[in-house]
């Protein structure tokens, strides 16, 4: 049956299924066939902490969610057009983020009586009319997977059911018109070694989409077109790669070898992995004991002149505390990244969270101030890990890199730059003495600051008549000797500040197209896809909202207070309980908005319009006393 | 700069300074004064610590090292003042984390001859999870662990090398800790080098400190030193002229294990359950004498001998227990980088990144 593509500008679909299903998979190939064909994208990965999860059970449901557009994409979608569920436990979990209307394809293989009974459905879903509000799809994925491979006589059932995800794959590249070509090339570059598993699979991938062609139980087919997107050569991109990319990128620019010490921590070990498969860029992966461990052999190196870096999660910031005051006391370019999850403590080590902030900004015993930079999108991870390495080494100074997870797992197109045309990491290693003593001879002083940076000259092991000690106890300013000295503390303490609060920043830039707005609605992170997403839907109800993104938390951009006493309402939404509007109140003595949540995943567009509407209506004169109360 | 070539493999082991800098052959002979800095000494009068520092400034001339290519990291703890006074390069960092920075640092620079001095706190207490990975790691630094069985700088509580009993401000009752024995612990970690000496015999320090700083892989020496104010001759049984001939048991490579001197002379042996027991020498002959092999790779015998002190200083083992030839961290970090980039074909630039960047599934807008 041949079916005329149905247009569509723009698409969510959400796998869900066991977390051996394979769900994580299928989502990546499909956004790789997706990102091929040119339409602007977003992805949520939304897996539990258990490695494996009891089979058929609510923990174990991981989910892999795509929105993808022929325009730009700023989120992974509030809520899916299509759901794929694999399982009773998949389709429990999901079904209420699925708008009533959408399309819910079930693999009815795995509606069991027990499989049922394990999620607490005592009658199935699929036959009491309970979904009839929903497009229900009933696919029996795993049977016909499994009979499209009877002729595989060496593989086991169990294989052969493996596979299905496969044939899911196939079925929704025939409903969406994706081509899969992508996906062969990557099935046998995956299984070149096991020729047998890949002709099953690449079986299955058919068996799907010849599916999708036969039966009639899918009238519709349906296109997106392409995006509007600046031209330029893209790839897909997760923020964790685009972090290490960009390191790696930092120490090409800046010709210092990449130490990176870590110790592996959810969701920040994806960093290590790929740093440590890219030893062919001079990059050094040392696994340490602990976090502790890792951030000190990150400085060691850093002492010794190359690239220190650290990566870690929130409790590893925590265990990292004391080495990064250090850091702050020996003024020595470093750079931690925190991919932030849900805390306190253990918390929840897969989801995502930004309440971090303080930790970075404040987490250290003594007056210890450090930059802070956060990346505002998956790709943007890649320039912000540039504009810390600047940082670190112009100001000789440790720089958090905020990141969190959501960033670090999702994906976006990304336009990829030219190595020769990103900015030049110019550093300079002090060679000669920079002082006299008494007596007229020429001495080294390594506390004597640059004039305009405030920056101590950074004299690396190895380099003849600079011989010098430093530490964490209090220093002499200039000559670095041990001083107990009141008056020296006090200038000391200060000077780190100040050196801090004078590093260059670039100003805040506000998206304001009516130039009045009557609400600003500013952000830090990862919030910027959200905020961006509710912000255009708000201007398009004809609300005069301006928006802002910080990605430079430590110091602020200099024209932050002006920014924000221009706007009669200012709301900030933060996946914490109020760091950012702590900081600003703190700062700039402004009322502040706060908008927060701390559910683990990322804000919907609607939560975020909501807000933005209750902030607009809140300024209105005319707002009646009947309906004015409520909020 | 002049830097030693590449040592050609003879099946010998490579030394710990292979690949550091020497000083060119017609350069001045350097002496103490050259690793002397010019920052006042401030331990206590009679402090252990004055003998190390001068046997190490003494010494250091000898290994024809430059000075800047030199680096001393310590922790935190009275013996963590080290580094200052030393004309070398130096980090006085936190406290038990020196292991850890030194081996970043040695690891990212083959040229340095990286130390770090550390205390029986320091090491043990808080840094012991460091200290046990630097050693299994076997990264080329050399740790000098300065034992005075007391916790100094925080004035005198009992620390993990403490003897069970000890009266300190926080053990009014006595210590109820099972101290450890660090050339024991160093042995589990299945250290490359491990060895003991003591503050103040200066030529058996020297000479510690010289093959400790020739090994290539984590070096780790004991310095037994006293602590006149918390812990005053805590090692006064093997100090004192009188007591120390029938205690010492001076570990000399290749020879019988033994201790006293001529009739008193007892010789270690080898009983038939595999544990060793000294007998007087009369009593030897016939006997499986055990002889000292430290290039034993199996640590099994060198840990009997550390076992010999049951923590009464009947007999105090001296001298290098253990140094073995084995792959070091770091040499093997730099090997997978090397083999990486030569794997390659050509360096890393601008193209190679490019590459890298692109991956291999792109599209493009025009």
């Amino acid at each position: 049956m041949t079916t005329t593509p149905a247009q569509l500008d723009k698409v969510v679909i959400r796998f869900a299924g066991d977390s051996g299903d394979g769900m994580q998979l299928t989502g990546d190939r499909f956004t790789s066939d997706t990102a091929a064909l040119g339409n602007d994208l977003s992805t949520l990965p939304n897996f539990p902490a258990e490695i494996r999860a009891p089979q058929g059970t609510l923990p174990g449901v991981s989910s892999f969610q795509l929105h993808f557009a022929d325009h730009d994409v700023l989120t992974p979608g509030d809520s899916p057009d299509v759901l794929v569920a694999m399982n009773p436990a998949a389709l429990k979990a999901n079904l209420a983020d699925v708008p009533r209307g959408a399309t819910i394809i079930v693999n009815t293989d795995e509606f069991s009586k027990r499989n049922l009974s394990k999620v607490g459905y005592t009658v199935s879903p699929l036959e009491d009319g309970s979904l009839e509000s929903w497009q229900v799809k009933p696919v029996a994925l795993t049977s016909i997977t499994v009979e499209a491979l009877a002729e595989f006589d060496g593989l086991t059932r169990k294989e052969k059911e493996r596979a299905k995800n496969m044939f899911a794959l196939g079925l929704l590249s025939w409903m969406f018109s994706r081509t899969t070509a992508g996906t062969e090339a990557f099935l046998k570059s995956k299984f070149a070694d096991q020729p047998e598993i890949l002709a099953a699979n690449l079986a299955a991938l058919y068996a799907g989409l010849h599916y999708g062609e036969t039966t009639e139980e899918f009238a519709v087919r349906y296109e997106v077109a392409p995006a509007a997107m600046p031209p330029g050569t893209y790839r897909n991109i997760t923020g964790n790669t685009a972090l290490a990319y960009g390191f790696i990128a930092a120490s090409h620019r800046s010709g210092l070898p990449l130490v990176l010490g870590s110790y592996p921590i959810t969701p920040a070990s994806d960093i290590l992995h790929v740093l440590s498969s890219q030893k062919r860029h001079n990059v050094m992966t040392l696994q340490a004991e602990d976090e502790i461990a890792g951030i000190g052999m990150a400085l060691g190196a850093a002492f010794g002149g190359a690239l220190g870096l650290t990566t870690t999660s929130g409790p590893g910031v925590a265990l990292k505390s004391e080495t990064i005051g250090l850091a702050v006391s020996l003024e020595l370019p470093l750079v931690i990244v925190d991919v932030q999850r849900g805390g306190p403590s253990t918390g929840l080590p897969t989801k995502t969270e930004q309440s971090d902030l303080l930790q970075a900004m404040f987490g250290r015993n003594g007056e210890s101030p450090v930059p802070i930079v956060a990346p505002q999108s998956p790709a943007d991870c890649f320039d912000i890990a540039l504009e810390a390495v600047r940082m670190a080494t112009v100001y000789r100074t440790p720089v958090f890199v905020l990141s969190d997870g959501y960033l670090a797992n999702g994906s976006e197109p990304w336009r990829i730059p030219a190595v020769s045309e990103l900015p030049d990491i110019p550093v300079d290693f002090t060679t000669e003495p920079n002082a006299q003593d008494d007596d007229g001879n020429a001495v080294f002083h390594p506390y004597l600051r640059d004039s305009e940076t405030l920056a101590r000259p950074w004299a690396v092991p190895g380099t003849p008549g600079l011989e010098h000690r430093i530490g964490g106890i209090e220093k002499a300013n200039l000559t670095g000797n041990i001083s107990y000295d009141p008056d020296n503390h006090d200038l000391m303490v200060r000077l780190r500040a100040e050196k801090v609060a004078g590093i260059e920043v670039p100003d805040l830039e506000v998206d304001d197209p009516s130039g009045s707005a009557d609400v600003l609605v500013l952000g830090w992170g990862s919030t910027y896809g959200p905020i961006a997403a509710a912000t255009r839907e708000t201007r398009s109800l004809g609300m005069r909202v301006a928006r802002a993104h910080l990605r430079h938390l430590n110091p602020f951009p200099a024209n932050l207070g002006e920014v924000l006493r221009a706007y009669p309402r200012v709301v900030v939404p933060e996946m914490n309980t109020g760091q950012l509007a702590l900081l600003l109140r703190a700062a700039y003595l402004v009322d502040i908005q706060s908008v927060t949540q701390v559910r683990g995943l990322p804000f919907t567009t609607a939560e975020l319009v909501q807000a933005l509407t209750t902030a607009v209506d809140a300024g209105r004169p005319s707002v009646s006393a009947t309906n004015g109360a409520t909020r | 700069m002049t830097s030693t070539p590449q040592s050609i493999d003879l099946g010998m082991p490579r030394s710990g300074l292979a690949d550091v800098p020497g000083l060119a052959a017609d350069a001045t002979k350097q002496t103490k004064k050259d690793f002397t800095s010019d920052q006042e000494v401030r331990w206590c009068p009679g402090c252990g610590d004055y003998a190390v520092l001068a046997a190490v400034q003494g010494f250091l001339p000898d290994l024809g090292l430059r000075r800047e290519n030199i680096v001393f990291v310590s922790g935190i703890g009275c013996s963590s003042r080290f580094p200052y006074y030393l004309d070398t390069y130096g980090m006085h960092s936190i406290h038990g984390r020196a292991p850890s920075i030194a081996t970043g640092l040695a690891t990212s620079r083959p040229d340095l001859s990286v130390w770090v001095v550390t205390g029986d706190g320091d090491a043990l207490s808080i840094g012991g999870n460091h200290l046990i990975h630097a050693l299994r790691r076997n990264v080329n630094i050399t740790i000098l662990l300065f034992n005075n069985k007391i916790y100094g700088l925080t004035k005198g509580q009992y620390s993990p090398t403490s003897d069970p009993g000890t009266i300190t401000k926080s053990s009014p009752a006595g210590s109820i800790d099972t101290p450890f024995n660090p050339v024991s612990l160093a042995l589990g970690a299945e250290a490359s080098f491990v060895a003991r000496t003591m503050d103040s015999d200066r030529a058996h320090l020297t000479e510690v400190l010289r093959q400790a700083a020739e090994h290539r892989g984590a070096a780790f020496v004991e310095i037994y030193q006293n602590c006149p104010i918390f812990n005053d001759g805590a090692f006064q049984l093997i100090k004192d002229r009188d007591s120390q001939a029938a205690r010492l048991v001076r570990l000399v490579d290749g020879e019988p294990v033994t201790a006293g001197l001529e009739d008193s002379r007892q010789v270690l042996v080898r009983e038939p359950n595999g544990s060793v027991v000294f007998v007087p020498e009369a009593e030897a002959s016939g006997r499986p004498v055990v002889v000292h092999d430290a290039a034993d790779p199996n640590p099994t015998a060198a840990f009997a001998l550390s076992r010999l002190d049951d923590g009464t200083m009947t007999h105090v083992p001296m001298g290098v227990f253990r140094n073995i030839d084995r792959p070091t961290y770091d040499d093997l970090v730099r090997d997978q980088v090397r083999s990486a980039v030569d794997g390659a074909g050509r360096p890393a630039d601008d193209a190679s990144l490019d590459a890298l960047l692109r991956g291999s599934d792109t599209w493009t807008v025009t």
